[in-house]
């Protein structure tokens, strides 16, 4: 060890890896992993949440995890947004593509995709 | 991609309750369900709540599940990782009543952990010890780099002065004054040695062995932080063969931090050198106290050496040396980050900062705790340990080990600290404290630990050899009823002469359970010299099993039950026990099913 620097670059890199412990995290995206799910494509839809999350430095405030059958098989892959004080955001028929937006606009951008919520699928 | 993580703890505790075999079965379990991509596992140190083992906490939800047995593990994989169902049947849910509507309990819910505050343990249960990178990424060794790269060694010095961190071995010596005086009042240019005491051994005690097995690089990195502060280059780790887990994480600690450069050669291009060797210690008592421990590693048999010289003078091969406990340096990479000033907002006027205690006896959460000092007795026992078992009244806690003393039920308020332990006849120790009821014999408990510092006294001075020893025997005949009042006081008298007289620690505190509880609990010592009884129905021989004539069915059971025959009756007839057989083994008691057998 030469320097600080050097210190850092091990810490920041590591820092993924232990971040998920320490409970930090402000905003929960929940992924419905039942079977109805797994058949309609949650799989994917949560690794790119996984990994897109990681890959825009979010990994501190927003925890990815998975639940079952939430009851709207039709609507599946659904996830949902979970933010302390804000109200539950529900989105449906989700793709890895869908997922990649919602991370840029909503959970980055504090926006949330209005056009794949279920208000507007169910219209 | 990694989007959960299975913490399995890996300290002593939870691995003798099976829990490396857990680890396997999560690792076969995973890839049965082809999750061993995205999901991490990481064996960690100890949580602390030992009582439940074996541990697994499932992040990022943050659940605690205890009392895991290899057979809940495919549940665990295929509901929780899979399906994301939380198994609530072992999910740890004690939480206090305003939360106990809250859907998803996170561990720092929980009573046991609500209450406390982690310093010395933050890392033990959160990263795995045998990787020195999340070490790093939980700020470890920035601490060292700031002192190296930032601060002049008697900045160092005088930030601990501030903090007033006081030695958490026992004796609560300032730590700041010990290393300045390490630094000044030797300078010839020769050598000088850090050391660390790790032969934690008082009975109940564990925490030392929790941090090294949960953290080791954090003693690593205040030891270093020391070596640069006394102006030392060579480290020793002192630790009992017994903690064959914590010497394995140190031997893989010492051997990551070498390869990465933060101990060994110019550490961050400053020219400052530091290397650390662990020495393995046999198991003696003795060998805790200072002068032992030093006699032990020089190569010679563990036995104290009078003071002056002290240490900071004349120490490990009679040159200038300290000697911290493990708990002491874990607190000081905290303190160096985090500022002196921090550090002193925690606790109380004379006492810094937190302490760790290992709750053991009667308690529902054996474990480890870590509170702010000055927390009230009442608060570990009741809150954090969550009381006693089976709705027994608190009689007493006895702090401290055989050195230390008991704090009777009167002093629960009490809040904890050196000086008030010290004041009501007591002391710190190194944090054992073992929680007593009404069903515990307090001149048994005396008995108990002289029986332990008997076996352990070193025998090189006269005082604690023979003294000892003739406690010993003064105890045994009180708890045989054949004592007499003028035998305790002669009991006390040589309690101080012991305490006056002995060379080292050992001798001079061995007297303190007995001086403690002859001062709280005089009444049940003469209830066992003046009427041959013993209270609390422990003291075998001051003890008669008696069979109620009207409850007894005449069952035979207990006849057939005593292994001495002395139990006579006919069927359906009440029974009678014959004392001058009766050797009060109690298996009558224990085989009645009318509840007819009692201890007088």
């Amino acid at each position: 060890m030469k320097s600080l620097a050097e210190l850092q670059a091990i810490k920041d890199k590591m820092k993924d890896k232990v971040v998920l412990r320490e409970g930090s995290a402000q905003k929960r995206v929940v992924v419905g992993m039942a079977t109805c799910g797994i058949a309609a494509g949650a799989r994917p839809v949560l690794n790119a949440f996984v990994e897109g999350v990681s890959k825009e430095g979010l990994s501190g405030e927003v925890a990815v995890t998975q639940t079952g059958c939430i009851g709207i098989c039709q609507y599946e892959p659904v996830v949902e947004v979970f933010e302390a004080g804000k109200e539950k955001v529900t989105y449906v028929k989700m793709t890895a593509e869908k997922a990649q937006r919602v991370i840029t606009d909503h959970l980055k951008g504090g926006k949330v995709v209005t056009e794949y919520t279920i208000a507007a699928y169910a219209k | 991609m990694i989007r959960a993580q299975v913490l399995i703890c890996g300290g002593t505790g939870c691995t003798s309750s099976g829990s490396h075999k857990l680890m396997e079965s999560f690792e076969t379990n995973l890839k049965k369900y082809e999750l061993d991509q995205e999901v991490k596992i990481v064996q960690t140190g100890c949580f602390g709540l030992c009582a439940l083992g074996p541990v697994v906490i499932v992040y990022p939800d943050g659940t605690f599940y205890s009392r895991v047995t290899e057979g809940d593990v495919e549940e665990i994989v295929s509901e929780h990782l899979l399906k994301g169902r939380i198994v609530e049947r072992l999910e740890y849910k004690d939480v206090t009543d305003d939360l106990k509507n809250k859907a998803d309990v996170s561990l720092n819910d929980t009573k046991f952990y609500r209450s406390q505050m982690r310093i010395a343990l933050r890392n033990c249960g959160v990263i795995n010890p045998e990787d020195i990178n999340e070490y790093i990424a939980m700020d470890g060794y920035a601490a060292l780099g700031k002192v190296l790269t930032e601060m002049k060694p008697e900045d160092v010095i005088q930030t601990l002065l501030d903090a007033g961190l006081r030695g958490r071995g026992g004796a609560g010596f300032p730590t700041g004054m010990k290393w300045k005086l390490a630094r000044t009042l030797v300078n010839d240019g020769g050598p000088k040695y850090v050391c660390c005491n790790a032969d934690e051994g008082d009975p109940g005690a564990f925490m030392d062995r929790s941090v090294l097995e949960g953290d080791p690089h954090a003693v690593l990195e205040a030891m270093a932080i020391a070596g640069y502060a006394i102006g030392s280059n060579q480290g020793f780790i002192y630790v009992r063969a017994e903690y064959p887990i914590a010497v394995k994480r140190l031997q893989i600690a010492i051997g990551q931090a070498k390869e990465l450069g933060l101990l060994g050669k110019n550490i961050f291009n400053t020219g400052f050198d530091f290397d650390i060797d662990i020495r393995l210690g046999a198991g003696a008592f003795v060998c805790g106290e200072e002068t032992a421990l030093m006699t032990s590693i020089e190569g010679n048999r563990g036995e104290p050496r009078p003071r002056p010289p002290f240490p900071a003078a004349k120490g490990l091969f009679m040159r200038p040396t300290i000697l911290n406990n493990v708990e002491t340096y874990a607190n000081i990479p905290q303190i160096i980050l985090k500022g002196a000033q921090w550090f002193a907002s925690i606790g109380t006027e004379k006492s810094k900062g937190t302490k760790v205690f290992a709750l053991g006896g009667k308690i529902n959460n054996t474990g480890l705790v870590e509170v702010p000092m000055g927390t009230t007795l009442r608060q570990i026992v009741e809150d954090i340990g969550g009381g006693i078992p089976n709705g027994k009244k608190f009689k007493a806690a006895q702090t401290g080990g055989p050195s230390g003393g008991c704090i009777p039920a009167e002093h629960f308020d009490v809040q904890i600290d050196y000086d008030n332990l010290m004041a009501i006849g007591s002391m710190m120790g190194s944090g054992g404290l073992i929680v007593m009821d009404e069903d515990n014999c307090m001149v048994d408990i005396a008995k108990f630990f002289l029986e332990f510092t008997v076996d352990e006294s070193c025998g090189k001075c006269t005082p604690c050899r023979i003294g000892t020893r003739r406690m010993l025997e003064m105890l045994t005949k009180i708890t045989e009823g054949k004592a007499t009042l003028e035998d305790l006081d002669k009991l006390e008298a040589l309690c101080y002469y012991i305490k006056d007289n002995s060379l080292c620690g050992l001798g001079q505190t061995a007297p303190n359970p007995v001086l403690s509880t002859l001062r709280y609990f005089r009444k049940e010592y003469e209830a066992h010299v003046v009427e041959k009884r013993c209270p609390a129905g422990v003291c075998k021989a001051l003890l008669n099993y008696v069979i109620d004539p009207l409850k007894c069915k005449g069952c035979t059971l207990c006849a057939r039950n005593c292994p001495v025959g002395a139990i006579t009756g006919t069927v359906r007839n009440p029974h009678t026990i014959d004392t001058t057989k009766c050797i009060k083994c109690g298996a009558c008691m224990d085989n009645c099913k009318f509840g007819a057998i009692s201890k007088k």
